[in-house]
């Protein structure tokens, strides 16, 4: 059983895992950190931007980050736990011979959908007059500034996906729910279970009759919008590979969330403006909710909220819609009937109003100060490049960070001098360590597997020991590009036997409890399922060609010896040795059993769990004799 | 107090009303009619009492009356009494209450020794406490029973003759028994009682010095003593425990010479639990220890306490030792070397906290070398529960003691200082240890509340020392990271700011001058920004926390120059001031309490800009009126109260303007209101307002002022006028009769020092039978009788005074001084009502047949 980790980015995993014949690829996250890399692309053109002395604008959207480390067409499914780790799912099963098929809950799918649809619109709603790749030369390349030029595998980075491309990769996807087992060719069965993380979002159960693996990512305790985690189906894993912790560990998010609504009227109470950039989906709405509890209170009700995202509407109404995913409370809301989540009343009484782009509507309804909330986290693209200029220039505005996927402080580079406040409250509900600390001794894995990262400290904080997954034995680490052996053999395999071949059985009990029988049967292999099935009658020796047939599949025709069962106390049969007239013997413990020495005979006889050997030198007799004095203590049948 | 809306007559004053004696001392004639009855209730176990409480009422009443005369003449006018005693000792089914209260009450009155004469002769005392009394009996089982008897030989042991008594009886065997009690208060009640036997069969202080031989000493003492030293060597911990309790009472309670012997006695035992490992009933000991230390009848070189203290401080563990060793140093004269153990053992938690840091110990070298190299941080490693607790509990100690004289000198003020900084940064996060044991440190203190509130707790009182500059600054470091913390719950941060406003009111003061320091004000430049996020949070008790913190900065700093600079540079004062339409009631009241405080200070900025375009924005004083008349909670309105009654005194510029018409526009608002403490300090108000016009400066206690110091200025009627105008006497006169008596109470302590204060002044004319007086007289005999709808109307000075010289305002304030029930608790009342609920019973009963 082998792992294949083809991403480094804890949080935006890509693994491949290899289980009994089955090549099973877990999340494809695409990590869009490169993007930074590039300049923003503005809705109208910006002279500032354009004029910076040593930047030029460039094809601004290179992002595949992976190695060749596996041939994508012979993953045989992938397996996708919440829709931030689908981002690369084109790329893997386009233009790649990848034949396989997808399995996701059903919001992982539509809202995935949503974020991917944005991210295309923003790239292509902006389209470039020339791209430059030529930089990509390692020749060139070495001569950029840093970071490009120590950006590695610059080569790999790709171009953003269409929508075309999109929907082909989304067709592969099959729908699954909570619980649900899916037989893959027979040899392993997958399981998705709720994670607690985002609407639909999944961990999976990847197991065998005799073998569990246990795949969490991106998990989360905390009461929010989504249904519980459910911790009770991890329980005896033989090997749990865990990733997507939080990036923060040391933000609390209830503290965060209490910081984003503090900073928020701060500024809008002075007269500014807020500006959060944000995904369309998760996070927001729980902001959204806390946001809904807080304006009366803090005076705000008549300040505007502008969601503003080309897929803002479908995104509000998909989490009204996924009542079955959502946490007990807001479930039962759906019974009363009543929208499961608040921002139905915000949109109801105007207080919230969501826009797919600047254009349209937005620019007549726009009332200042006010809070939007609107992509791309990254400030390269969509519509929030617009506001980073239009409110830069203020001190009276802020602009709040929420998202922890970038540098916030990189993602601001190309906007300064700024003058806007800028404020971190990175919010992150995934599992923190203490969490998985928690979560590792209720479930207790054999062995755990994570990213390196979480073997240790951040570099930035090593005296927290704390900030590190703690556990016995230690776990096994990856990194990007390595393949890693899972430690465990697979020693069992299940087989059936036919009705009328265990009708013809004859057990004996050789001890209280256990019996055992003998069969002869043919073993009967297909779709990775084995059955015992009963030979075939032995056909009339009608001739010369058909007798071969016959003499090769009937063992019955052999003698049968008989077969020996029980096991021999070394004691005992030392006794007996010295009763028989043998003198001089000496026993030694090994790993497997022991060495029953006669040094006067220079005979050895070698006990193990399931065999036996005597050896001597030319001695026949001695050896028959030894022998049948071990035979004694064994049961014949 | 009451809540506001629930306006209920909670009390009626008589007026003028007579004053009833609460309890009368002796028993008066309807008592003893009223007792026959009571007897015959209470000895028949069909009539149970359904109340305990007033078992003990009428035992309290008993006790009253036996001290303060002779329980036999008692006795022999009630003779019911005896009988009911007597009853109880017939076998028979009755309540265990009943039984308890009979040997109580048995106790209460063989205290005094001719009545315990008289109740022996009868074979009564033997019976009720001896074998044959409910001791023997299934009673006994009662817990009830058991307090009883001990409470009941507890009172009656006070004289030689009861000593005998319990030594015939065989009652101190019994009592050794119950020690073990399966109910606490009946175990405890048995130790205290040895106590007491204990030291009255010892020789009183003129008795001279009693031998050491035991057989010197009495049976009883010999015998109690006896117990107490084999408890002491037995094995089992409460055993030890039980006799640790009751020394440590004794020698609490009781000083004679005696007492000294008693403890070279029995101190080598003491000495001996500490060498079993671990040591016995640790708390009890060191109970005991400190118990013996603080009694002035040992001379403590002689017995060896000191060495046995410091013997103890080393034997028990950090947890145990800390009470010890702050007890030590509580001490008034303890030798010095001993002082110095107990500090080394208070200051090691901390101590070894600063080791697994790694950090210098400070230059005093206090805290250096207490953790020697056997003994590292790992006391404080062992979990996460031992290591916090013990924390918290140095801590606390630390903090009991600092503001004590005899705290140990030289002060380890920087150690100390680093400690508490570097356990905040340990719980922040922001501790960057190197050491493995600082590592582990960190990750069991790690956002640990318990031990933020402590630290920060200590921090704030470590204030009142100073320490080195970059300490200091080190101190306003974790503080304000504490304050900008987003992860800092409620109460910690409320305490950040409390130690916070410790901090800067102790900062270096520059010479003549009352303003902040510099570092105090680029302190406060850092600060206000946070404060203002703060004041935004959606948690409303830290909304609260920044408002208080805020008045109490501007209460002190408010007319310096660098505070008012850096504070109206800043969102503040409009941030507190949108606070007063906080949802939160609490945030309200703060919020009005803060922008009253800033507005005395000149410091309310009036709000200008986009969002109040056009129309003048409402004052301040118009916003406080309309809280005061709209809020619905209470608390903003009681604060708009306090804020304009300092506005008057002060003299405030929006009051000074037209003082009369804001006195009058105050009183009217405040006269409606449901709320019993805004009317009380509208009559504070009303106050400030009739000092200020009849021209004295205000007593503290208006009622203690001896009539007419000075006469007011100009003629009476003059001065008076104005208070007429405000219709100050109509809302006098109406709290005068309020239903709640703390507010009735303040306007009659009011109306009386404005008698006082014009009684001298002879130049207006009675006129007390002028047509209008009488009227007015008339409408308050209305107002009292609770028909407050009809107005007074304009009312004369002269009319005014009149009134008031009519009105027995002495007898009410004396009806008002009584508490609320004092009609009910009379002795009288209370047996009637005894008799009553059994009556009712018996009235049931027969509504059954």
């Amino acid at each position: 059983m082998k792992l294949y980790c083809l991403s480094g980015h804890p949080t935006l995993p890509c693994n491949v895992l290899k289980f009994k014949s089955t090549t099973i690829m877990l999340d494809c996250g695409l990590d869009m950190t490169s993007t930074l890399n590039f300049l923003p692309l503005p809705l109208v053109q910006s002279p500032r931007l354009s004029n910076l002395p040593g930047w030029s604008l460039k094809d601004g959207n290179a992002f595949l980050d992976k190695t060749e480390l596996i041939d994508l067409s012979t993953v045989d499914v992938i397996l996708i736990s919440n829709y931030h780790c689908m981002m690369a799912l084109p790329y893997i099963t386009e233009h790649t011979g990848f034949s396989g098929t997808v399995y996701a809950t059903e919001p992982t799918v539509q809202i995935g959908r949503l974020l991917m649809e944005e991210l295309v619109n923003f790239i292509e709603r902006v389209p470039k007059a020339q791209s430059a790749s030529l930089w990509k030369n390692k020749d060139i390349q070495r001569l950029l500034p840093s970071p490009l030029k120590d950006a590695v595998e610059v080569s790999t980075w790709r171009r953003c996906y269409t929508m075309q491309e999109v929907n082909s990769a989304l067709s592969k996807i099959q729908l699954v729910g909570y619980s649900q087992k899916i037989e893959l060719f027979g040899a392993v069965q997958v399981t998705p279970l709720s994670s607690g993380y985002a609407l639909g979002s999944s961990n999976w159960i990847i197991q065998s009759h005799y073998e569990k693996v246990s795949y969490v990512s991106g998990s989360s305790l905390l009461t929010t919008h989504p249904q519980p985690m459910d911790q009770a189906s991890l329980k005896n894993s033989d090997v749990l590979i865990l990733t997507g912790l939080t990036q923060i560990p040391t933000a609390n998010p209830d503290g965060m969330v209490g910081e984003f609504c503090s900073n928020l009227a701060l500024t809008v109470r002075n007269g500014g403006n807020v500006l959060v950039p944000c995904y369309p989906s998760g996070v927001i709405y729980d902001l959204l909710e806390c946001l809904y509890q807080y304006i009366d209170s803090a005076g705000l009700s008549n300040i505007p909220f502008y969601f503003i995202s080309p897929v803002a509407n479908s995104s509000l109404e998909f989490s009204q819609i996924f009542a079955e995913w959502l946490c007990h409370n807001k479930q039962t809301k759906v019974y009363l009937p009543e929208p499961p989540f608040p921002h139905a009343e915000l949109i109801q009484t105007n207080k919230l109003k969501h826009y797919p782009s600047l254009h349209g509507d937005f620019s007549s309804d726009f009332r200042q100060p006010c809070v939007v909330f609107t992509g791309h986290p990254s400030l390269r693209f969509g519509d929030v490049v617009h506001f980073m200029e239009l409110w830069g220039k203020s001190s009276l505005n802020t602009v709040i960070f929420t998202e922890p996927d970038f540098s916030y402080l990189e993602a601001l580079a190309p906007y300064q001098p700024l003058a806007m406040k800028c404020i971190y409250c990175p919010i992150d509900t995934r599992l923190n360590f203490i969490q998985v600390s928690k979560l590792l001794k209720e479930v207790q894995p054999l062995h755990v597997v994570c990213p390196e990262q979480y073997t240790q400290p951040p570099p930035a904080q090593s005296h927290r020991m704390d900030l590190m997954i703690d556990c016995q034995p230690p776990a096994m680490s990856y990194r990007r590009a390595e393949v890693l052996a899972l430690p465990f053999k697979r020693r069992y395999e299940k087989i059936e036997i036919m009705p009328e071949l265990a009708d013809a059985l004859v057990p004996m009990e050789i001890k209280p409890g256990i019996s055992l029988a003998t069969v002869s049967a043919v073993l009967h292999t297909k779709d990775n399922k084995h059955v015992l099935q009963p030979p075939p009658r032995p056909a009339q020796p009608t001739g010369g060609k058909k007798r071969k047939r016959a003499s090769e599949d009937i063992p019955d025709c052999k003698v049968l010896k008989p077969l020996l069962s029980g096991s021999i106390p070394v004691e005992q049969f030392v006794q007996t040795l010295e009763k028989h007239g043998f003198s001089d013997i000496k026993v030694e413990d090994t790993a497997k059993g022991h060495i029953v020495l006669l040094q006067e005979a220079e005979t050895l006889i070698q006990i193990e769990e399931d065999s036996t050997h005597i050896i001597c030198d030319n001695d026949e007799m001695l050896r028959v004799r030894l022998r049948d004095l071990v035979l004694k203590f064994l049961q014949k049948f | 107090m009451r809540v506001a809306g629930a306006r209920t007559r909670t009390h009626t004053p008589n007026w003028p009303t007579r004053c009833p004696g609460i309890s009368s001392l002796t028993m008066d004639p309807e008592c003893s009619q009223l007792l026959p009855a009571l007897c015959a209730v209470l000895a028949d176990p069909r009539q149970p009492m359904a109340d305990d409480t007033c078992l003990e009422k009428l035992l309290d009443w008993f006790k009253t009356i036996t001290e303060a005369g002779s329980s036999l003449l008692l006795l022999q006018g009630n003779p019911c009494l005896v009988e009911l005693l007597c009853h109880m000792l017939k076998p028979q089914d009755l309540s265990s209450r009943v039984l308890a209260f009979s040997l109580r009450l048995t106790g209460v009155l063989a205290a005094q020794e001719d009545c315990f004469q008289y109740l022996q002769q009868g074979e009564l005392l033997p019976k009720l406490f001896g074998e044959a009394g409910p001791l023997g009996g299934a009673a006994w089982t009662s817990p009830t029973v058991r307090s009883g008897w001990i409470q009941g030989l507890r009172s009656l042991a006070q004289h030689p003759s009861a000593l005998h008594f319990l030594a015939d009886c065989g009652a101190v065997d019994t009592i050794f028994s119950l020690q073990e009690d399966s109910s606490l208060f009946v175990a405890s009640a048995a130790g205290q009682l040895l106590v007491h036997i204990l030291g009255l069969s010892m020789p009183g202080p003129a008795g001279g010095p009693p031998s050491l031989q035991a057989g010197d000493w009495p049976a009883c003492a010999q015998k109690i003593v006896g117990h107490i030293e084999e408890s002491l060597r037995a094995t089992a911990t409460p055993q030890i425990t039980q006799a640790l309790n009751v020394l440590t009472t004794t020698f609490g309670h009781c000083h004679d010479p005696w007492t000294q012997v008693l403890w070279v006695r029995l101190s080598p035992l003491v000495a001996g639990l500490l060498e079993k490992d671990p040591v016995p009933a640790a708390h009890s000991l060191v109970d005991l220890l400190l118990s013996v230390a603080r009694s002035p009848g040992l001379s403590s070189s002689s017995c060896g306490l000191w060495e046995t203290l410091a013997q103890t401080l080393s034997h028990l563990s950090p947890t145990q030792a800390g009470p010890l060793a702050l007890g030590i140093l509580k001490l008034q004269d303890c030798p010095q070397a001993l002082r110095a153990q107990a500090f080394a053992v208070l200051l090691q938690p901390l101590a070894c906290v600063l080791k697994a840091t790694a950090q210098d110990p400070g230059p005093s070298g206090v805290l250096d070398g207490i953790v020697g190299d056997s003994m590292t941080a790992d006391m404080l490693l062992p979990s996460k529960a031992a290591c916090v607790g013990l924390l918290c509990r140095t801590l606390a100690h630390l903090e009991l003691l600092l503001p004590l004289p005899q705290r140990p000198c030289p002060w380890p003020q920087a150690p100390l200082l680093g400690a508490a900084v570097t356990l905040l940064q340990l719980c922040g996060g922001s501790a960057r240890p190197t050491s493995d044991a600082g590592r582990h440190l960190c990750a069991l203190l790690l956002g640990c509340v318990r031990v933020q509130r402590a630290a920060l707790d200590f921090l704030g009182t470590l204030s009142e020392g100073t320490g080195p500059r970059e300490l200091v600054t080190q101190v306003f470091a974790v503080l304000l990271e504490y304050l900008r913390s987003p992860d800092s719950s409620p109460t910690v941060l409320k305490k950040a700011f409390q130690a916070t406003f410790r901090w800067l009111l102790s900062s270096p003061k520059t010479p003549g001058c009352w303003d902040l320091d510099p570092h105090a004000l680029l302190f406060l430049r850092d600060l206000l920004p946070v404060l203002q996020k703060r004041l935004c949070s959606p948690c409303w008790e830290v909304r609260d926390s920044g408002l208080e913190f805020l008045t109490q900065m501007t209460r002190h700093w408010g007319g310096q120059a660098g505070f008012r600079h850096a504070l109206l540079a800043s969102e503040v004062p409009k941030l507190t001031e949108q606070l007063l339409r906080d949802p939160e009631s609490y945030v309200r009241a703060s919020a009005v309490t803060a922008m009253g405080q800033l507005s005395s200070q000149g410091l309310c900025v009036p709000p200008a800009g986009p969002e109040h375009p056009g129309g003048q924005q409402k004052s301040l004083l118009a916003e406080l009126l309309h809280i005061l008349s709209t809020d619905s909670e209470g608390f903003p309105r009681r604060a708009v109260m306090q804020v304009f009654t300092q506005w008057l005194r002060d003299s405030h510029a929006d009051v000074a303007g037209d003082t009369e018409q804001f006195v009058a526009g105050v009183l009217q608002v405040a006269s409606q209101d449901l709320d019993w403490e805004v009317r009380a300090q509208g009559l504070e108000l009303a106050l400030v307002f009739l000092e200020q016009t009849l021209g004295q400066p205000r007593s503290h206690c208006p009622c203690a002022v001896t009539p007419a110091v000075a006469a007011p200025v100009g003629p009476l009627a003059q001065a008076l006028q104005p208070l007429c105008r405000v219709r100050l006497f109509e809302f006098a006169f109406r709290a005068l009769f309020d239903c709640d008596r703390p507010v009735a109470q303040k306007s009659c302590d009011l109306l009386l020092f404005l008698r006082a204060k014009t009684a001298s002044s002879g130049s207006l004319q009675e006129s007390r039978s002028s047509p209008h007086v009488a009227s007015v007289e008339a409408a308050l005999q209305r107002w009292q009788a609770g028909d407050q709808a009809q107005p007074l109307g304009d009312l004369e000075p002269e009319v005014v005074l009149a009134v008031l010289r009519s009105l027995d305002l002495e007898g009410l304030q004396g009806a008002l001084a009584e508490s609320s029930d004092h009609v009910e608790k009379s002795p009288q009342s209370l047996l009637q009502d005894m008799l009553a609920t059994v009556g009712v019973l018996g009235g049931n009963e027969a509504d059954c047949y």
